[in-house]
């Protein structure tokens, strides 16, 4: 397929790193065989991830692991790559190339994507040996070796990469001081008081500074043996890394006559003087910018393949960029102005010393044009894209420091899913590797992502510097409708790759209303599903869409399906609601009557405090419920995934201790709550003081009366791992008693995976995170209550009284008798 | 096998009457027999008898071609009545045949073959 035919066009690609290579791709995707195309490459590698170095010298990643396009890749795309032979002459005239090895090559076209060279400081002793730049695989390789054989290490230049490289030296073992020309670190991404944080959090970690420190030389006989500052102080050293910055490498093209200045000028077109001669990445100068990171550096690969594949139209606009430090442990980042410019701007600060934290936003009118966020920067990528799309902020003003959440709570929205939904497929989300919106989408529904680590394997997005991270995960949650675990979440079922959560996410970000629809859309395996999945998808669904959703008695297990409990002969038992554990001579009279005219042959007190009729035959049970209806009876879904009981003490009503009408409030819970299916069965109890009698502190939610109000319990079962209840709060009013137990159940319903009590259900998430949804957020509070009453409305109509009125009347027929 | 096993067959009903993904009892004899319906429209017969504890299969939630038992969840494939690993025993299945979309229950008749 990749058959030459001699009449393509040649592109030469001169420089086998970053810019270069994502042009190559961006060209094959769009015109897979408009050129014939050679790489000259002076690094004996395959193209790898510059970024990366920071994370191989400090020891997170291997060699292995930063590579972009393996070998095998130049291959596969019919590129011929010649790695390791730099080349040293470009003759604009004759249009060929010519390599150190002594190689030439003619191009019809020339891309340019030489990166930029470490800058030497014009003083003495720069090519001691022990004295090295922080650029490539070499450099790397001979740092490790010296942390393996050198003890002290002196950095020179305390910017971005100076300081990865103190970091690495350091966390492989060697003594490392930084030499910095200025007063503070990072002074082209950071102000002063996120400087002074970070070079405080690196001074603890047993780096030394020297600011305000103007190196004279660096001296030694055989090897390098120390710097001199020009004050005087001298730091001794047996290794020095030179990282003063970087200016873009001219030389082929200065050599062969092309407009240059600080780097090789180039157009919104990505051409250079010479038509047939483009050039991308750190070597350029557009505007009279020049690169240091990679994100722009996507965009001109992405124009640049553009105009070599002939579109005419494409041109190259800067956007505004943003830097962090890949230091573990340490966020910083920084985009846009750093402080203020004139009268028209000015500064938002929030400044927490003690906590290291400190954020600084510059805005022009109501936009913003700067942020600088020191250790807590989730909100970075936020504001960058404020500051990209230059969003009118007024309304949100006086929140915007305190982030997104927050901010957006202002508008009425407080999903981060929002913006990702409405986020351009172009826009950019991983600037280090240059993954734009749309990619990252296609990727997960293409090849069924689930996790994190998957959308970074397969996409690149967040594998590098880590600062899209949320946005990579809001993406994933978007569209799988998960949020996204950091690890593979157990399947649900051998019908599914996907874990309960993301489904449960799935179904009500992508709408999906039916089981069909979501088995099919989340690619399951077994189009029926499984017993497993089935009464969990059906549960999913119904609580997902109240009202809407078409329950699936055929993914009920039987006893939710014929609304009585099999028992271990295929009989059925009977447990009619008792509210509260209250009952009437009536009631008691209608279940004897029953009993004796049905046969029944047990009938128990449970351990939930109501009446258990055992033994009745499947056909029987219609005409049991139908006479339980007359005397008021209805089901106590002792069979369900449902709320079960909720079991009361006598309470102030007639006992000496109680605080409470426990007794009463245990009636109203239970007639707020009766019918609603639930990922497992809840139990309820109200206690009227201390002494517990209702049990209140085993159940899944326990109220316990005192004489100041009500104690919320959560999280208690019994069972074989009996759980005593969490504190979620104390309150003073049975009105807010009754909205936390709709609010908490609802949360429960909404959250918890099929089959899963909420004891566990608390243990994976632990009680603050409740507290911080249900007693911190009152809104939210109200929000789930009344959801929960507005799921009530479908569920609150008692299924015996409709089976005994003949609903699935074929459920309980009698057998035919036939041959 | 079946060369030699002659085969009375009594006519069940219509088959329209089993539920999808479902079951439909009948009784023969001291034996129940379920007849199941899967959401391809086949149907198996198996004596309603689950190899464990002889729970009743008829009750359990069928998809593809198993049913899983409402009383400790064995998977039982209805087409051949054997429970799927790791749980081993089989239920006994019978022949069934659909004839103008009346189901027919194959007996083996004693003194044929
Ligand atoms: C009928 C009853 C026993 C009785 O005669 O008293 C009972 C009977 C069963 N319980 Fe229970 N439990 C009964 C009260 C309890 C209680 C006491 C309570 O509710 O205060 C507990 C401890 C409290 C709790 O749930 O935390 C209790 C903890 C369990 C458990 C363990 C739950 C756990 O989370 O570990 C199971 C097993 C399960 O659900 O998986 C269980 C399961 C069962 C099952 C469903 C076993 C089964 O799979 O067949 C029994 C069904 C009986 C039936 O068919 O009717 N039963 N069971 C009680 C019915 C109460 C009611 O009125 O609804
Ligand atoms: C340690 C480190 C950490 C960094 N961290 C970040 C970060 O966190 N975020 C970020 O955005 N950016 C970061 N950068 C910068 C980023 O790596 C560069 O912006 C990017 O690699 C530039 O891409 P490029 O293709 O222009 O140059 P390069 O990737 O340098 O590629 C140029 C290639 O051309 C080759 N070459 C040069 N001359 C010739 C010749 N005559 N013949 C043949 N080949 C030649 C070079 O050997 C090189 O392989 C970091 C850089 C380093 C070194
Ligand atoms: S313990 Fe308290 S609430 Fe329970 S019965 Fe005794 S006094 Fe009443
Ligand atoms: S009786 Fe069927 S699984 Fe136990």
């Amino acid at each position: 397929m990749n058959g030459i035919s001699p009449s393509r066009e040649h592109l030469v690609v001169v420089g086998n790193g970053m810019a270069g290579m994502r042009t190559v791709e961006e060209l094959k995707a769009r015109a897979p065989s408009r050129y014939r195309i050679t790489v000259f490459g002076a690094e004996p590698y395959a193209n790898y991830n510059r970024i990366a170095l920071s994370a191989v010298l400090a020891g997170d990643k291997s060699l292995d692991d930063i590579v972009i396009n393996p070998r095998a890749w130049y291959e596969e795309n019919g590129l011929d790559l010649i790695a390791g032979d730099p080349v040293l002459k470009l003759d604009p005239v004759t249009k060929t190339v010519t390599s150190v090895g002594g190689r030439v090559a003619r191009y019809d076209r020339l891309l340019l994507a030489v990166g930029s060279k470490p800058i030497a400081p014009p003083i003495p002793g720069v090519n001691l040996p022990g004295v090295r730049a922080f650029r490539d695989i070499a450099d790397v390789e001979a740092m490790i070796d010296a942390a393996t054989h050198r003890k002290r290490a002196v950095v020179i230049g305390g910017g971005l990469l100076g300081l990865e490289a103190a970091w690495g030296l350091k966390r492989r073992g060697m003594s490392v001081a930084v030499v910095h020309l200025m007063t503070t670190l990072m002074e082209r991404q950071l102000d002063e008081p996120a400087a002074h944080l970070l070079q405080h959090e690196l001074d603890s970690r047993g780096i030394a500074f020297f600011t305000n420190g103007q190196t004279e030389e660096i001296y030694g006989t055989d090897r390098v043996e120390g710097v001199r500052l020009a004050d005087g102080r001298e730091v001794p050293a047996d290794f020095v890394v030179l990282a003063i910055g970087v200016r873009p490498n001219v030389a082929l093209a200065k050599q062969a006559g092309l407009n240059i200045n600080r780097g090789i000028v180039v157009g919104d077109d990505m051409r250079t003087s010479d038509p047939a001669v483009y050039a991308v990445g750190e070597c350029i100068e557009h505007n009279g910018q020049t690169f240091g990171l990679v994100a722009p550096l996507w965009e001109q690969a992405k124009v640049c393949a553009a105009r070599l594949a002939g579109d005419a139209a494409a041109v190259y606009v800067p956007q505004p960029v943003f830097t962090s430090l890949k230091i573990t442990g340490i966020d910083v980042f920084s985009a846009g102005a750093l402080t203020a410019a004139d009268a028209d701007d000015d500064e938002i600060t929030l400044h927490d010393a003690k906590r290291g934290k400190y954020k600084k936003l510059v805005m022009r009118g109501d936009r913003v044009i700067g942020a600088v966020l020191y250790g807590d920067v989730a909100d970075g990528t936020w504001y960058l894209q404020l500051m990209r799309h230059s969003n009118d902020i007024a309304m949100i003003r006086d929140r915007l420091i305190f982030g997104r959440a927050f901010a957006e709570q202002a508008l009425g929205r407080n999903e981060a899913e929002m913006d990702v939904a409405v986020m351009p497929e172009s826009e950019q989300v991983c600037g280090c590797n240059g993954v734009n919106q749309g990619k990252i989408r296609a990727t997960i529904a293409a090849k069924h992502l689930t996790t994190l680590d998957q959308v970074r394997a397969h996409t690149k997005a967040s594998a590098s510097c880590g600062q899209c991270t949320p946005i990579v995960r809001a993406i994933l949650a978007q569209t799988v409708g998960g949020a996204a675990p950091a690890e593979k979440a157990a399947a649900m079922c051998g019908c599914t790759e996907f874990g309960h959560d993301e489904v449960r996410k799935a179904i009500v970000a992508r709408g999906l209303r039916t089981q069909a629809d979501a088995r099919r859309e989340l690619g399951w395996k077994n189009a029926d599903g499984c017993q497993k999945c089935r009464p969990a998808l059906n549960y999913y669904l119904l609580c997902a869409w109240p009202g809407e959703y078409r329950d699936d008695s055929r993914s009920r297990f039987v006893n939710e399906r014929v609304h009585a409990n099999i028992q271990k002969d295929g009989t059925y038992s009977v447990v009619p609601r008792m509210w509260g554990g209250v009952t009437t001579p009536r009631e008691l009279r209608a279940i004897a009557d029953a009993a004796e005219k049905h046969g029944i042959p047990t009938v128990k007190v449970t351990g939930g405090q109501r009446i258990d009729m055992l033994g009745a035959r499947k056909d029987q049970l219609p005409g049991i419920w139908a006479d339980l209806n007359q005397a008021g009876l209805v089901s106590g879904h002792a069979y369900g995934k449902a709320l079960r009981t909720v079991k009361t003490c006598v309470g102030s009503e007639w006992c000496r201790f109680g605080t409470q009408d426990s007794t009463g409030l245990g009636i109203k819970i239970e007639k707020m709550c009766w019918g609603s299916y639930t990922p497992h069965k809840v139990k309820l109890a109200v206690s009227g003081c201390p002494r517990n009698c209702a049990e209140a502190t085993i159940k899944d939610l326990g109220v316990v009366c005192i004489e100041a109000g009500y104690d919320i319990m959560v999280g208690g079962n019994g069972g074989v791992t009996v759980r005593v209840t969490d504190k979620l709060v104390r309150v003073t009013t049975e009105a807010e008693v009754l909205e936390y137990v709709g609010a908490f159940l609802q949360l429960y319903r909404e959250e918890a995976h099929y089959l899963e009590r909420t004891a566990p259900w608390i243990e994976r998430h632990g009680i603050e995170y409740l507290k911080r949804l249900l007693v911190d957020d009152a809104e939210n509070r109200r929000a789930l209550y009344a959801r929960f009453l507005y799921s009530q409305r479908f569920w609150q109509t008692d299924p015996w009284a409709e089976r005994a009125a003949g609903a699935d009347a074929h459920e309980y027929a009698a057998l035919e008798t036939v041959g | 096998m079946g060369a030699l096993t002659q085969h009375t067959w009594i006519d069940l009903g219509a088959a329209g009457d089993v539920p999808r993904l479902g079951a439909r009892k009948f009784r023969l004899g001291n034996e129940t027999v379920a007849v199941f319906r899967t959401s391809a429209d086949e149907y198996f017969a198996v004596i309603d008898r689950c190899p464990h504890k002889g729970g009743p299969l008829s009750e359990g939630i069928v998809s593809g071609r198993t049913v899983a038992c409402p009383l400790h969840g064995w998977v039982i494939a209805l087409d051949n009545g054997r429970a799927v690993a790791p749980d081993e025993g089989c239920a006994t299945t019978l022949p069934l045949r659909l004839v103008r979309g009346r189901l027919h229950l194959g007996l083996r008749c004693k003194g044929a073959a």
